[in-house]
């Protein structure tokens, strides 16, 4: 059990502010995540689901706690190659200006890579824009667009998906398009998914395994018992 | 006040120069009528323009005359003022800009400085030491001060666009982050928009150069018997090496910029 722990968060907190004008986002985070699981984390908003997220890949600093990512701890490796291996799918689509294949084609780009047609047609199809690969960004509708930004993040191949409430800014027929994109997606999968919800019947729908974040905290009461395979995986 | 200011010159020239302020605050009225509130801020503009270039004319008359090397602290003066200046414009934008930065007071200056001085101390030393400007102050420092002048103007125009394009795109820069590109990659469209749009003058002065407008000065050139062919190519030079100078500028404004918005390959002050 132990040996497949792909993600684990110890103590993970972050402050903003300075001196008297301090407060935390994030009290504690402690769960991991292994391989092939989906987990959802639910709560009220303002709870700091996202921010857990964003400490995850970085794109916050954490003031203090850890996070292995197969076993390595995350503080030590190259920021741009922890993002490329744990992805993330924002709340806004975020689209580049272009065509959906460029869009596409930007992560494995910033390596000097091309996405191969044959592989840029099986990402479309995976989230169910077959045959959108010249058109314009601009012309996508919200929910094909948050398709496009799944799309992006899993050309990148990522180990761990991190997707921060991938359909809140979508109306419930573009919901239930993405959720079933999310699916094929994760299914097709080899790593993890953490997903952020608000909406505790997406959790169950798409998650394995819900957590709940109150007031800045999240704890994952099997994250104590994983604890030395988080570090060994 | 001594004769000589008194002279029938300078008293045609205040003369003149009431005549025109009563024209821009017949402008400034009119943006009052149209709800504008251009009057308070005009007023102001005029009276301090008509002070400083008294003030600056007082101080041209020896400095013009004095050794080459007295420009030198002239200039330097010149363009820690222009980075006054154009920091207190970017305060205006104090909001956006202080998601973009901590201490971003002094840092502002710093930033305008180093870049204002750059484009500008990089073009005037190389045109003096090849001797395309004069090593005299009587060149350089008229040409250094409209060196200065415009690389402010750019530093300005850079700094603004590019924090207001980072704030108006932080999803797109997080996204593009989040995917792995470095800070530099990921601001790279907006801090080329940003360069872009602040060469625009320039390189509008350059394109439309004797067609759309002939620079003051060159009227002067050949009022003073200078020859005409010699004069447009003077003229020609004069406004690439401003070009110049705002290119350096702008692209040291925008790389300093960058250094203050990201920190570890992250977008300061988004959340």
């Amino acid at each position: 059990m132990t040996s497949n722990v792909l993600l684990r968060a110890e103590g993970l907190h972050r402050e903003v502010g300075a001196n008297s004008g301090a407060r935390s986002i994030v009290r504690e985070a402690s769960f991991t995540l292994r391989s092939g699981e989906v987990v959802a984390i639910t709560g009220a908003s303002g709870a700091g689901k996202s921010s857990v997220l964003r400490l995850l890949n970085r794109l916050d600093a954490p003031s203090g706690g850890h996070v292995w990512l197969a076993g390595v701890e995350t503080s030590a490796m190259d920021v741009r190659e922890l993002r490329r291996r744990v992805g993330m799918v924002m709340q806004q689509a975020n689209l580049f200006p272009g065509t959906v294949a460029e869009n596409v084609g930007y992560g494995p780009a910033l390596r000097g890579e091309a996405l191969a047609p044959a592989a840029l047609d099986e990402l479309l199809r995976t989230v169910g824009l077959a045959g959108y690969a010249e058109r314009d960004v601009a012309a996508l509708s919200g929910g094909e667009a948050q398709r496009v930004s799944l799309a992006r993040t899993l050309a990148n191949r990522p180990q761990v998906l991190l997707l921060d409430e991938p359909t809140s800014a979508l109306d419930d027929a573009a919901k239930l398009v993405v959720e079933e994109a999310l699916l094929s997606a994760i299914k097709g999968m080899e790593g993890a998914c953490l997903i952020v919800t608000h909406d505790a019947a997406q959790a169950s729908r798409l998650a394995g395994r819900t957590l709940v974040m109150r007031e800045g905290v999240l704890r994952d009461d099997t994250a104590a018992s994983s604890a030395q395979g988080g570090n060994n995986a | 006040m001594p004769e000589r200011w008194m002279h029938s010159q300078v008293a045609l020239g205040l003369a003149q120069a009431m005549v025109v302020c009563a024209l821009a605050l017949a402008v400034a009225w009119l943006g009052h009528l149209r709800k504008l509130a251009l009057g308070r801020e005009t007023a102001m503009a005029l009276v301090r323009g008509l002070l400083q270039m008294l003030a600056v004319g007082l101080v041209l008359v020896w400095l013009l005359k004095g050794a080459a090397w007295w420009s030198i602290p002239a200039l330097a003066a010149m363009c820690a003022t222009a980075a006054r200046m154009a920091q207190s414009r970017l305060k205006s934008k104090a909001k956006d800009f202080a998601n973009h930065g901590p201490n971003h007071g002094s840092q502002g200056y710093w930033l305008c400085l180093r870049a204002i001085g750059t484009g500008s101390a990089v073009v005037i030393a190389t045109m003096a030491l090849t001797r395309v400007i004069a090593f005299r102050s009587m060149a350089l420092v008229p040409l250094g001060s409209m060196i200065i002048a415009n690389s402010m103007n750019t530093c300005s125009q850079v700094l603004e666009r590019y924090a207001s394009d980072l704030k108006l795109n932080a999803g797109r820069v997080e996204a593009a982050l989040a995917l792995g590109a470095s800070s530099a990659e990921a601001a790279l469209p907006y801090a080329r928009n940003a360069t872009n749009a602040a060469l625009i003058p320039s390189l509008n002065s350059l394109r439309s150069l004797g067609i759309v407008w002939i620079p003051g000065f060159a009227a002067g050139m050949l009022l003073t018997g200078s020859d005409p062919v010699y004069t447009a190519i003077y003229q020609f030079m004069v406004i690439a090496m401003i070009y110049a100078a705002s290119g350096v500028t702008a692209l040291v404004a925008a790389s300093g910029y960058e250094r203050v918005a990201f920190e570890g390959e992250r977008l300061v002050g988004e959340q």
